[in-house]
């Protein structure tokens, strides 16, 4: 029951934090409320019983993406968003809204939270909860399957990582010395 | 009530969801755009950790004493969702501030200006 009452005020807190965040018009601040938002989430994923992902969503999620976003704010050095124009602001709001009814819609027919005859949890995942000590040795199971059964996705994983650092290490790499030229979008193609 | 709480968890990530896109759609800004991503991304973690998630259930990592652990499939895609999507914000982040030096601004109407594009 305490369960249900943190995950239900965690959730409210996540809503207001998200609405917070678009109303704001100071970059600084949205990054900081970004940097709550993701704490929230980590908060969460450890009521819900997610310990390997609430303690990568607290490190690499509060932590890296909101220093990576910190550090933009200092090279880019404006820190207020102008008030957009909107030809049409009522729009987005139309879109937003049909889609959200959609889903919702959808959300009908899914299994209440937690129920544990819900199909996530009677087809695929009882083989690996009961079998990957005895395949692997490692008693997480999370663990497990990332390096043993899934190795070669987390290989996948690394390769992807690599991939985005390389290209922004092209795109950031070379920015000094072309300070004052003004048109070289092109150039970060070339190799 | 049960039908609420049950999918109390669900409303609030697709909420979350459509503040995000809402973010994205309506605002020009372009960090404030990849933050509206990051949270667009954020709510589709939370609807799969909502899913993983069983009552009575624990962490799943075996020990003596537990019988019920929560589904850790879930839990291993959105670890390496979370590692993936950093990646991305980065490189999102790399192209904003090479905007910034090229046009000088991060407003996309400025940009769309500059270009003659819309």
């Amino acid at each position: 029951m305490i369960d249900l009452l943190i995950n239900v005020t965690l959730l409210t807190f996540l809503a207001i934090t998200a609405v917070a965040m678009v109303r704001m018009t100071d970059l600084f601040a949205i990054i900081m409320l970004f940097g709550i938002f993701s704490l929230l989430t980590a908060g969460l994923f450890v009521v819900m019983d997610a310990a390997d992902v609430a303690f990568t969503e607290a490190a690499v999620g509060a932590g890296i993406s909101t220093m990576l976003m910190l550090a933009t704010l200092a090279l880019i050095k404006a820190h207020q968003e102008k008030k957009p124009l909107g030809r049409r602001p009522w729009l987005p709001l139309v879109v937003v809204t049909v889609t959200g009814a959609a889903l919702v819609y959808g959300t009908t027919d899914i299994s209440n939270f937690g129920d544990p005859l819900a199909p996530p949890h009677t087809h695929v995942a009882p083989y690996y909860i009961e079998q990957s000590m005895a395949d692997t040795g490692v008693p997480n199971m999370v663990t497990a399957v990332l390096a043993s059964y899934r190795g070669f996705d987390t290989l996948g994983e690394v390769a992807v990582v690599f991939t985005a650092g390389v290209a922004v290490l092209l795109l950031l790499g070379s920015r000094r010395k072309k300070n004052n030229s003004t048109v070289d979008k092109e150039d970060s193609n070339d190799s | 009530m049960e039908f609420i709480l049950g999918h109390y968890n669900y409303w609030v990530v697709i909420f979350l969801m459509m503040v995000g896109f809402y973010t994205v759609i309506s605002r020009g800004n372009l960090v404030k755009k990849i933050v509206g991503l990051n949270v667009f991304q954020g709510s589709v973690f939370l609807l799969y950790i909502s899913i993983s998630t069983i009552e009575k259930g624990t962490v799943p990592i075996l020990k003596e004493g537990f019988e019920v652990y929560s589904n850790p499939l879930p839990h291993v895609l959105i670890l390496t969702a979370i590692v993936v999507g950093v990646a991305t914000t980065a490189l999102g982040l790399a192209l904003v501030v090479r905007i910034k030096e090229a046009y000088g601004t991060i407003e996309e109407d400025e940009i769309h200006r500059q270009d003659h594009s819309l």
